[in-house]
């Protein structure tokens, strides 16, 4: 407990695997990956509950119920174990179910997994699953894709607010760049301005460099209460002091004003209410740049820009690692790779890698406070952690 | 096959039906029964003229399952002249281009077919609104 009498939720351990098409490693392989490294970063703590982030097995591996197939095939059988879908946003639902489960004292270790298995079907099968996390009567019955809906809101954002083509350019620039000397992401290329201006059009006027690739990959975190964590842990403490998550209208044409991520809007302003720290003392920012737009709407949404001028803090610089308010900082969902439900599990794991002075060539200088916010769909639901590092005294 | 699915939704299809709320008056497309705009219950039926105008559109090139006979094809968030902003298929758009802003009218088209021998679901899509007296 801490002196103001909330439960302390710590980071024990973390673990990823490299993001990629893996055509040799199964979705239960991808799994034990990340679950052995995070239970091994954590010293061997063994957890009791197992929370898995996961949209897409039921549809694209004919697999359900992987809480307890993967408990049992992880060397966990016994724990509680299940699964969590929340679109994109599963991972960092899967954390906040953990946080409550911890909070609630009815539990003292959890592990968070995110996982995702793409490659065994063709684009066609995954557009379809994917498309399932809009409406299926109103929109995906009129074959709109995630990256078309994304389209529809990027033009109507380069539209509403008169800003250039290639305004969000600067978001996949920066994003490849931070790529490059992440040993998880997908590409590790930085790619230039004219590059992105020729790319191919995905769906007008969102192009190759404004969609995340789908691809494999498994995270995990493990968490724990704070008083049961031995003060030895070898990395510095990362304590969890924001969690929130909230839900906006379902399909894009139900928002009061599609360019405002209200549920993005609504979870960060809870969860840093919660952490009792203002916008401006946040050290970086990991959001979900599935499509570029979303990075401007995140951006402005956490309040870190007006409505309508996110994309100019990308044009301007202050999204790189020395920058303001440094954002994707292992090279996000776009170079990184987008592994769907397992993504808000890889940016609380990035995140903590940044507050452990663990994240080498990527670095975020002093950095000591993250905002880590997760998206599903088209941004019906948002989920919103703050984490905070602590001096190993306390 | 999901027959019955599609021919619940055959008013929405079909004619756009929609709802209006009895307490605020909003016009509410897709019908939700509770009025997103002042939470009353909202089960009046209400008929949407089918006009309305581009609110932003893009080209499908990469089709998921049941859509790929189709690519490219153009899609469309149109805002109805009653309100509500509604996502459909352009169509009938000829060599015309399309811009934010311009004016639309809802037909009936196919949405999608399931192969050779699977079930065919028609539904709403929009056309450049025709000019009075141009031929239907």
């Amino acid at each position: 407990m801490k002196p103001n009498g909330k439960p302390q939720i710590l980071i024990a351990g973390i673990g990823m695997t490299p993001v990629g098409e893996h055509w040799e490693i199964s979705l239960r392989n991808l799994a034990l990956d990340a679950i052995s490294a995070a239970i091994a970063d954590a010293g061997g703590l063994r957890p009791q509950a197992l929370y898995v982030a996961n949209m897409l097995a039921p549809a694209l591996s004919g697999q359900s119920h992987l809480g307890a197939l993967l408990a049992d095939y992880s060397g966990l059988r016994g724990a509680e174990a299940t699964t969590i879908e929340s679109a994109g946003a599963s991972g960092g639902i899967a954390a906040r179910q953990a946080y409550l489960a911890l909070a609630s004292g009815a539990i003292e270790v959890a592990l968070v997994l995110g996982v995702e298995k793409v490659t065994d079907k063709d684009s066609r099968q995954v557009e379809a699953a994917l498309a399932t996390a809009s409406d299926a009567d109103y929109e995906a019955i009129q074959g709109v894709t995630a990256g078309a809906q994304a389209a529809l809101l990027m033009r109507r954002y380069l539209y509403e607010h008169a800003a250039p083509d290639d305004a969000l350019a600067g978001f996949s620039l920066t994003a490849h760049q931070n790529g490059v000397s992440n040993p998880n992401a997908m590409f590790r290329k930085a790619i230039s301005l004219d590059q992105y201006a020729n790319a191919p059009m995905v769906s007008e006027p969102l192009n190759t460099y404004d969609a995340a690739p789908m691809a494999d990959g498994a995270a995990a975190l493990v968490l724990a209460r704070g008083e049961i964590l031995p003060q030895d842990n070898s990395h510095p403490r990362v304590e969890i002091v924001g969690s929130a998550a909230a839900t906006a209208a379902f399909a894009v044409h139900d928002q009061p004003d599609p360019l405002t991520l209200a549920a993005a809007a609504a979870s960060a302003r809870s969860a840093l209410m919660q952490s009792e720290l203002q916008t401006e003392q946040v050290d970086l920012f990991e959001l979900h740049d599935r499509f570029s737009i979303f990075a401007a709407l995140s951006l402005e949404a956490a309040g870190f820009a007006e409505r309508g001028a996110g994309w100019k803090l990308a044009k301007d610089g202050e999204i790189g690692l020395n920058g303001r308010i440094p954002i994707c900082t292992f090279g996000g969902s776009k170079a990184r790779g987008e592994p769907g439900a397992a993504t808000g599990v890889y940016q609380l794991a990035e995140a903590i890698s940044q507050l452990q002075g663990r994240a080498g060539m990527n670095q975020v200088p002093e950095a000591a406070i993250a905002l880590v916010q997760c998206l599903g769909g088209a941004g019906a639901t948002a989920a919103t952690h703050v984490l905070r590092r602590i001096s190993n005294e306390i | 096959m999901e027959t019955s699915r599609h021919w619940r939704l055959r008013q929405q299809r079909y004619a756009l039906v929609g709802e209006v709320c009895p307490n605020c008056e909003v016009k509410i497309f897709p019908p939700r029964d509770i009025c997103p705009d002042c939470g009353e219950e909202a089960r009046q039926l209400y008929q949407f003229s089918g006009r309305g105008e581009v609110y932003s559109h893009t080209t499908v090139y990469q089709a998921p399952a049941g859509h790929t006979d189709n690519v490219p094809y153009p899609v469309a968030i149109v805002r109805l002249e009653e309100g509500p902003l509604v996502t459909a298929q352009l169509t009938d758009l000829d060599d015309r281009s399309v811009e934010i802003g311009m004016p639309v009218e809802m037909v009936t088209r196919k949405l999608r077919a399931d192969g050779e021998r699977g079930m065919l679901v028609y539904g709403y899509k929009f056309r450049p609104r025709l000019k009075q007296g141009e031929a239907n």
